[in-house]
């Protein structure tokens, strides 16, 4: 039956629909499978794990494997779990991640509204750096920080990841900044702004969701981070995921998977919170030119 | 009388196009200038550079006495309001009036009185505490002339202020900007490509293109005498009839194709050469339908009603001409008119240099 158009257009599920779902549905499979294997085999014991049923709901929750990834786990001849790794990680990120972003804020702004000679040339390199692998630098950088004597150190790791932040993150603030209306700046400077005190009053005001990309970029990026870490932070400083690497490569007595599988998602718990608090916020600072040129 | 701003002989490149050359403009104090052009003459190149925003290639800029070429924006005692409103979007009205005044550090009790007097003058006390997000676009374009207010600017600049709003928005603001400088009597200079705001507002304009003054003169002279071409061509909407003739001496006459017209009383005749290709300009206002031993037979091929006056549509020799008339007047399709010019209210221009004579 036929009726007359009116109001809004009636739905249809066409075949093009059921494929898209379809399609996405096998998607989240492929990627929640691992996270569930990986959450039920935490929740099982060695008993249970060794009956090698890898999909099977665990018969009997045990919880023991949580804790003693934190606080038990050995990392090679320490005995201490993940709990120092944790900490030496959230005393690298946060320090790493004020700096990168605050400076490539104020480059970006610089880049942006203050047009120096060679700017071009500037953003340029930014570019290139932005792309450059890090394996080619550790070697020179390592030189460098030893020179300095800040190898092996807090500060000595936190100047690698503020320096291999800083060309993504000033090109992401920049090209924010080519996007806000130039007479703003305009306006800010014939109200007696000088080069600080706009950045502050003006700029830094408007900034909220391209930093909070940047923050989240940084944050997964260097907590996810693992060579870095493991060259330049020394024994006393080793990261979350070097010390997850070290209780999973274990060369002598038996693997626990259960303990393996509590501590790697015990690692991975910052970043997926970092996405949940503020995943809108990414999307809204992206749709706010973050990423287009 | 004095003069307020000076602009002597700038010029300004950018790369390798230069958009200002040589270019000089004295501004009286207490003046309403308007720069008037079509888009890409220089005319917001050379405001940008009245208020420090572009460093000039060449040249100088003196404001009150005082040379002012390398001075920051912020040390000129200029206050200026864009077209895109350029208002913080992060601060409150209060805030976007006050940011200029907190940058210099002046006390808070003279901040509020000065923000007071510039919100009673302007009708926007109300919106104090709103955010520019949740203001329209006439607010917004008010509360971006009060920053300017608050500053006890010397000079204000215009650039473009009214071309964001609608219609009637833009002839209410235009009224207002027009009652502020009489209240004010602040120098002013304006940025405009819209004539009925440079003619409304104006007290003398510059018409520019290429970077070049065509002309400076009084609204009137500049309408009423075109010093080329393209001036004429620019002011006036519908704009002035051309028509491509040829001066006959001995008889006072210009010929267009077949047509003749007597222009004896034309005030520079003198001027004119046997011979000498011209273009003659007459304005749609200065054409009266009558039919004498100088009138032109034509026909009517289009009329636009546009309520306060008509305007009719003809030809004459293959020129299209507009004629206003009084909205009462009834024309069809067709008709056969004689239309007469009044000579002494038009322009002929020499047909190569574009210049009037």
């Amino acid at each position: 039956m036929r009726s007359i158009p009116t109001g809004p257009r009636p739905k249809h599920l066409t075949i093009g629909r059921i494929g898209l779902y379809c399609f996405i549905f096998v998607c989240a499979i492929f990627f929640l499978m691992p996270l569930y294997v990986m959450i039920i085999t935490s929740l099982k014991d060695m008993d249970e794990i060794r009956a090698a049923n890898i999909l099977n709901l665990p018969k009997e929750l045990s919880f023991y494997s949580w804790p003693k990834a934190w606080s038990q786990a050995c990392t090679g001849f320490v005995c201490e779990g993940l709990k120092p790794g944790f900490f030496n990680s959230v005393k690298i990120t946060v320090p790493s991640v004020i700096v990168s972003v605050g400076l490539s804020a104020l480059n970006g702004y610089a880049l942006a509204f203050w047009r120096f000679k060679g700017a071009y040339l500037f953003f340029g390199l930014c570019l290139f750096g932005a792309f450059i692998p890090y394996q080619v630098m550790v070697y020179p950088l390592l030189k460098i920080e030893d020179a300095l004597g800040i190898y092996s150190t807090l500060p000595g790791i936190i100047l690698v990841h503020t320096i291999f932040g800083m060309p993504i993150l000033t090109l992401i603030f920049r090209n924010f900044y080519a996007s806000l209306p130039i007479d703003l700046f305009k306006a800010a400077r014939i109200d007696g702004g000088n080069f600080i005190k706009i950045f502050l009053y003006v700029i830094i005001p408007m900034s909220a969701p391209i930093t909070i990309v940047a923050v989240i970029l940084q944050v997964t990026g260097i907590w996810n981070d693992f060579l870095l870490g493991l060259v330049f932070a020394g024994r006393d400083n080793q990261p979350m995921t070097v010390q997850l690497n070290n209780i999973v490569q274990v060369d002598y007595g038996v693997a626990e998977y259960n303990v393996d599988m509590s501590a790697t998602i015990l690692t991975s718990l910052v970043p997926l919170f970092v996405y949940f608090i503020s995943g809108r916020w990414f999307v809204r600072g992206i749709a706010a030119g973050a990423i287009k040129g | 009388m004095k003069n307020n701003v000076e602009v002597k002989n700038i010029s300004f490149s950018y790369g390798k196009t230069e958009i200002l050359k040589d270019l000089s403009l004295d501004i009286r104090e207490g003046e309403f200038m308007v720069l008037l052009g079509p888009s890409g003459c220089g005319k917001t190149t050379l405001l940008n550079c009245i208020a420090g925003l572009l460093d000039l290639t060449d040249g100088q800029i003196w404001i009150e006495d005082d040379n002012v070429t390398w001075k920051e924006p912020k040390d000129r005692h200029i206050g200026m309001v864009f077209q895109s409103y350029a208002l913080y979007p992060s601060m409150t009205v209060e805030k976007n009036l006050s940011f200029g005044l907190r940058m210099m550090n002046t006390p808070k009790n003279i901040i509020n009185e000065k923000i007071d007097k510039a919100a009673n003058l302007l009708q926007i006390n109300e919106l104090l505490k709103r955010k520019p997000s949740q203001l329209s676009g006439g607010q917004r374009q008010r509360v971006a002339i009060g920053r300017a207010l608050v500053r006890d600017a010397k000079v204000f600049l215009f650039d473009e202020p009214l071309s964001n709003l609608d219609a009637k928005l833009r002839a209410e603001l235009r009224y207002e900007i027009k009652k502020l400088h009489r209240d004010l009597s602040n120098t002013m200079i304006y940025v405009t490509h819209d004539q009925i705001e440079a003619m409304t507002l104006a007290d003398r304009i510059s018409v520019m293109k290429d970077g070049l003054i065509q002309q400076l003169d009084t609204p009137k002279q500049i309408y009423n005498k075109p010093a080329n071409l393209f001036v004429a061509g620019f002011i006036g909407s519908p704009s002035m009839n051309f028509l491509k003739a040829s001066y006959d001496k001995s008889n006072k006459k210009i010929i267009v194709g077949k047509k003749q017209i007597d222009i004896s009383k034309y005030e520079n005749i003198n001027n004119l050469m046997n011979d000498q290709g011209v273009v003659f300009g007459i304005r749609p206002e200065n054409i009266n339908i009558e039919k004498n031993e100088n009138s032109i037979q034509c026909k009517v091929e289009l009329v636009e009603p546009m309520g306060a006056d008509t305007l009719v549509w003809t030809s004459v020799e293959g020129n299209p001409i507009s004629i206003r008339l009084e909205g009462s007047s009834n024309f069809n399709l067709n008709d056969e008119i004689n239309i007469s010019f009044d000579i002494n209210k038009s322009s002929i221009f020499d047909s190569k240099s574009e210049e009037r004579i």
